[in-house]
């Protein structure tokens, strides 16, 4: 296990010791995502200066809702690449069969094979929104509150790079890349940027027991900052809601495995 | 027991058809039609350890099938495959530690980074001792002369630096038994020349047992004392390569580049196997240096090169008579 970890430092390491080599593009890339993410969240702020609040969620409660996702999010796309690309880039090319003759996980070799820095933009546009959220909400930083945060933030970071796991395990099937399951990503993500409880209650139950994209943002959050919440939540539920992301992890994994021995007897 | 066991393995790949065209695209979606292709049947060698095999064959005879079945890349869909004592895909990571692949048309090396440091990772990956690892990697590196390679990006290597480096990579973990699949190809005849060498070296001196895929009938020519045929996804011979050119390749090419274009007589005429303005070529089955003989004092010969039938049509040749007697 400490091997795997060590392996997967070094590969990341040399992912991005080999993107650097391209440092030019690699800063116009930061920048490019950088300013249209700030784009974006000048928008929404724009939006809230002219029609006021969402009922009890505040712009700075948005903000907050909003900044730890685009943060969690922005990590995804960086450190997810190698499944983001496995299909155009290992499968399409027969390079997975490299993979398969390492005697090594092929979970590690795959996601510890590229890095996206360039998302970095996007990264460093959430936490300036975060900071922001931190100034203005004077939040009340209990451990209990800090415990459930950091539960939060790891169980939404398994829950995304899940889909990521999920969209490559497609590949194995078929080449074109299921845009579809970008709804749930890209979608996902936009989705619980903003609170819960302003969506239909179909798509709440979608989100919430399908797709668990609720209880790793939405629920924890109205714990952390202790609001109410129309869809009847309580303390305990917000504070166990986290696991959904892993289980909904483990249940991904699976998956991948399934399909990884699909290809194995199939062929790509 | 021998180190490589293979029994009456077959492969049967399940390939979805569609109708060409937009519509047939959306029509793949609700309906799809399979085809079944065999690309093995019944399959069965074995090898012992040390040997240098050769495994020839046309495209899509099912060459690199077997080395995905014996690098636990790929499951068999029946017969029993073992290679030293372990069933390939069952227990895939302690196989591939033992086993060294190379792809000659895919690099297994970091594409931006300095040839030794794919070397260092690939250290980490097979988890080789420090002292040891450094012992055979200035091994390799002597053996196949890749001193000046080593801090440059594998993106800029020429091919044949790139293969070598390529070669050395998969061995650094001493593994027993080395796959190479269509090492030579592409490579100058300089660089086909050092890969053979150094292939014939770790036979020889480091007993690794070796199996060999390849176009290439000079390689296995030069290096490998076994061969195993395969056309159509059935072994058609076991033997030597000796023996493949008695019963079905013996006979020379020869290329003949005239000076001007000439009739040629007859008796030349039915051996012509291509003929292109000047350039001619022909099959000859049995004394051949008569008929060199013949052809330099009957025509205006600019060029002349004698080579091997193409081992394509050793083996077409061979499975036409192979049909013919089942």
């Amino acid at each position: 296990m400490i091997a795997a970890i060590r392996l997967f430092g070094r590969l990341m390491m040399i992912a991005i010791r080999s993107q650097m080599q391209y440092r030019n593009a690699f800063l116009l890339m930061v920048l490019g995502t950088f300013l249209t993410s700030m784009v974006q969240a000048i928008g929404i702020w724009a939006l809230f200066d002219r029609f006021g609040n969402l009922g009890v969620w505040s712009v700075a409660h948005v903000a907050f809702l909003y900044g730890t996702i685009n943060i969690v999010f922005a990590t995804v796309d960086i450190t997810a690449r190698g499944f983001d690309t496995f299909g155009s880039s290992l499968i399409r090319t027969g390079q997975f069969d490299r993979v398969l003759v390492r005697p090594a996980s092929p979970v590690i070799l795959v996601a510890a094979r590229e890095v996206a820095l360039h998302k970095l933009g996007q990264l460093l546009q959430g936490i300036l929104v975060l900071i922001y959220a931190f100034v203005t909400l004077d939040i009340d930083w209990t451990i209990g509150r800090i415990a459930l945060y950091v539960f939060a933030v790891s169980s939404m970071y398994a829950f995304f790079y899940a889909i990521q796991i999920v969209r490559a395990t497609m590949s194995f099937w078929t080449i074109e890349t299921l845009e579809i399951l970008n709804t749930i990503s890209h979608g996902g993500m936009e989705t619980a940027q903003y609170p819960m409880s302003i969506y239909k209650e179909s798509f709440t139950n979608f989100f919430t027991y399908v797709v668990p994209l609720a209880c790793v943002a939405y629920f924890p959050m109205v714990g952390v900052l202790n609001m109410p919440d129309p869809l009847g939540s309580t303390l305990l539920t917000q504070s166990l809601a986290p696991l959904a992301g892993y289980v909904f992890f483990a249940v991904c994994l699976s998956f991948w495995i399934f399909g990884m021995k699909r290809y194995q007897s199939t062929g790509s | 027991m021998p180190q490589i066991l293979v029994e009456g393995i077959s492969k049967t790949f399940r390939v979805a058809e569609r109708n060409p065209g937009f519509l047939g695209a959306f029509g793949g979606l609700f309906h799809r039609r399979h085809r079944s292709i065999d690309a093995l049947r019944d399959v069965s060698f074995s090898i012992d350890e040390g040997e240098l095999v050769g495994y020839i064959g046309p495209n899509g005879a099912g060459k690199s099938t077997t080395i995905k079945i014996l690098s636990g890349i790929l499951v068999p869909s029946s017969g029993r495959c073992e290679v030293d004592g372990r069933v390939p895909w069952k227990e895939r990571r302690e196989h591939v530690a033992s086993i060294g692949v190379v792809f000659g048309q895919r690099t297994q090396l970091w594409w931006d980074l300095p040839v030794i440091e794919s070397y260092d990772l690939l250290r980490d990956i097979y988890r080789v001792p420090h002292s040891r690892y450094e012992h055979t990697r200035d091994e390799l590196i002597e053996m196949l002369d890749l001193g000046s390679l080593l801090d440059i990006p594998v993106r800029q290597l020429s091919l044949g630096q790139r293969v070598r480096c390529d070669i050395a990579a998969a061995l650094l973990h001493e593994p027993s038994i080395l796959f190479l699949d269509e090492p030579t190809i592409g490579l100058d005849a300089v660089s086909q020349l050092s890969v053979r060498a150094f292939i014939k070296q770790l036979s020889r001196d480091h007993k690794v047992t070796v199996l060999l895929t390849t176009h290439n009938l000079d390689d296995i020519e030069a290096l490998c004392d076994r061969i195993l045929v395969l056309s159509d996804g059935q072994l058609l011979m076991d033997g030597s390569i000796a023996e493949l050119r008695d019963r079905y390749g013996d006979g020379r090419y020869v290329a003949v580049e005239l000076e001007s274009f000439a009739a040629v007589a007859p008796e030349h005429e039915e051996r012509i196997v291509e003929r292109s303005d000047s350039h001619i070529l022909f099959s000859v089955a049995s004394d051949v240096p008569k008929f060199i003989d013949d052809v330099l004092s009957n025509y205006p010969v600019k060029d002349l090169l004698v080579t091997h039938p193409p081992i394509e049509r050793v083996v077409a040749t061979m499975y036409q008579a192979e049909r013919i007697e089942h």
